[in-house]
């Protein structure tokens, strides 16, 4: 018992702080960026069951051979009156810390689910009165704004994308194709899910290093994830021009229809790409589109195995830890 | 008879367009007005339009926070509580926010571009 809850503190700890420095500074998950999805959920998860995990061990050792049985007398002390003198201070204090930790988890992840919900209903509803039905389809609206904007905002059956009139008005049709596969993309492949429960983790524990990190690399990955669907049917020199004209925020950058060899908009002064809002997901962008320019291959298929089998790992280890000496025994 | 969702939309429509508060037969004429033109076409708003439909409508937008009702007067009279630029602009700052727990609500095409970001974009377009 006492080295399972050694081991566990030692893994929660490596999974709060340096694994995950090491991940967010890694190269490779712009290769494979599904694969590095999983692995940053098999870090939150294992992180989360490695830390609760290691302080009911801890707190149980005087009780119980393993945590089944540990499990069974505390539920004895609770419902039952027996006798509690068995633990000590800390005891009781990791399984406090142990409840607690739980508790505030599962509580944020459903405070968290229940912001985003309230959120996303007002928006609609302004979305319903203030923007007209696409011609692109039933679930595209278009918003009367001049800067360049496309998101979209998911909502079930109700999920909508949403242009600005400002996009249309700067996008050519083959561009603006590309920017409605990407957020078709993020709205098919559930993506929100992933933010909800990433942003719900920072949320929980906003002073460790690895929510931080895991809201960041998730948010670029799913962006990533979303360009690779687009590229499927339109072209990279498209994508990269929509990107570089919706991030510079003004219609036809001219350096941005030079660059790709376009005619007749070179005249006048270069904007200068403006900084819209805060630094959240600073990097993304042009992480994307460098990803774009200069392709790496994807990874290998012996190294994409091992990552997987990282992930199994990362969640099977705590687990058999905390359950299978029960069992066995 | 239209939908209650295209019912507010053409109230709202109105009390941003208007200069001040209206009652419930005001809104309900000027819907009829607006829609006599367009003979024929399907999806008419005012067409056979109850008052009673009106402020179930106003009662909807007012629960939304998006009328007021002025008090003490009878019959009462709504007025919008901000107007449609306003409520762009909510819009567009929930849009272009960052504080983490806004990012998981709506996905964009771009995030936030800091500047320098901007000019390694610059550099990376300008290379190829």
């Amino acid at each position: 018992m006492f080295w399972t809850s050694y081991f566990l503190a030692v893994l929660a700890i490596a999974l709060a702080w340096p694994v995950p420095i090491l991940l967010s500074r890694a190269q490779w998950p712009a290769r494979s960026p599904f694969t590095a999805m999983l692995l940053w959920q098999a870090i939150a998860l294992a992180g989360g069951l490695s830390m609760i995990g290691a302080m009911l061990v801890y707190g149980l050792e005087p009780v119980g051979d393993n945590l089944l049985s540990g499990l069974r007398a505390l539920a004895g002390m609770v419902f039952h009156n027996a006798p509690t003198t068995e633990l000590g201070f800390w005891h009781i204090f990791a399984l406090s810390a142990a409840a607690l930790l739980t508790a505030h988890l599962v509580f944020t992840l459903l405070l968290t689910y229940y912001k985003i919900q309230r959120q996303r209903r007002r928006h609609r509803e302004l979305l319903d009165l203030l923007a007209s039905p696409s011609s692109d389809g039933p679930g595209t609206m278009v918003l009367n704004v001049d800067s360049p904007v496309a998101y979209c905002l998911p909502g079930g059956a109700r999920s909508v994308t949403v242009l600005s009139d400002g996009l249309m008005a700067a996008l050519e049709p083959d561009e603006l194709r590309a920017v409605l596969i990407h957020e078709n993309a993020h709205l098919s492949q559930r993506h929100h899910l992933l933010l909800w429960a990433f942003a719900a983790w920072r949320q929980a524990l906003p002073w460790l290093p690895t929510t931080r990190l895991a809201q960041e690399s998730v948010n670029s990955l799913i962006e990533m994830l979303a360009d690779d669907v687009a590229l499927k049917t339109e072209s990279k020199a498209t994508l990269i021009r929509a990107i570089a004209i919706v991030a510079s925020g003004s219609p036809a950058t001219p350096a941005v229809r030079l660059a790709f060899g376009e005619p007749g908009v070179a005249d006048g002064d270069p904007s200068q790409p403006g900084a819209t809002g805060g630094s959240g997901s600073a990097g993304t962008t042009a992480s994307r589109v460098s990803r774009l320019l200069s392709p790496q291959p994807p990874l290998s298929e012996p190294l994409r195995a091992a990552v997987l089998a990282c992930c199994v790992l990362l969640l099977a280890v705590p687990t058999a830890l905390l359950l299978v000496p029960g069992l066995l025994g | 008879m239209a939908s209650l969702g295209e019912l507010e939309r053409a109230v709202m429509d109105l009390l941003w367009a208007g200069q001040e508060a209206a009652t419930a037969n005001t809104l309900r004429d000027l819907l009829a007005q607006s829609t006599q033109p367009q003979d024929g076409s399907a999806g008419h708003v005012g067409k056979d339009l109850a008052v009673t439909t009106v402020l179930t409508v106003l009662s909807r937008l007012e629960r939304k926070g998006l009328v007021e009702r002025e008090r003490g007067t009878r019959p009462h009279r709504y007025q919008a509580v901000s107007s449609r630029a306003d409520h762009t602009a909510e819009l567009m700052h929930e849009v272009l926010g960052s504080a983490p727990d806004r990012e998981a609500v709506l996905a964009r095409f771009i995030g936030s571009v800091t500047d320098n970001e901007a000019e390694t974009l610059r550099k990376l377009l300008g290379r190829s």
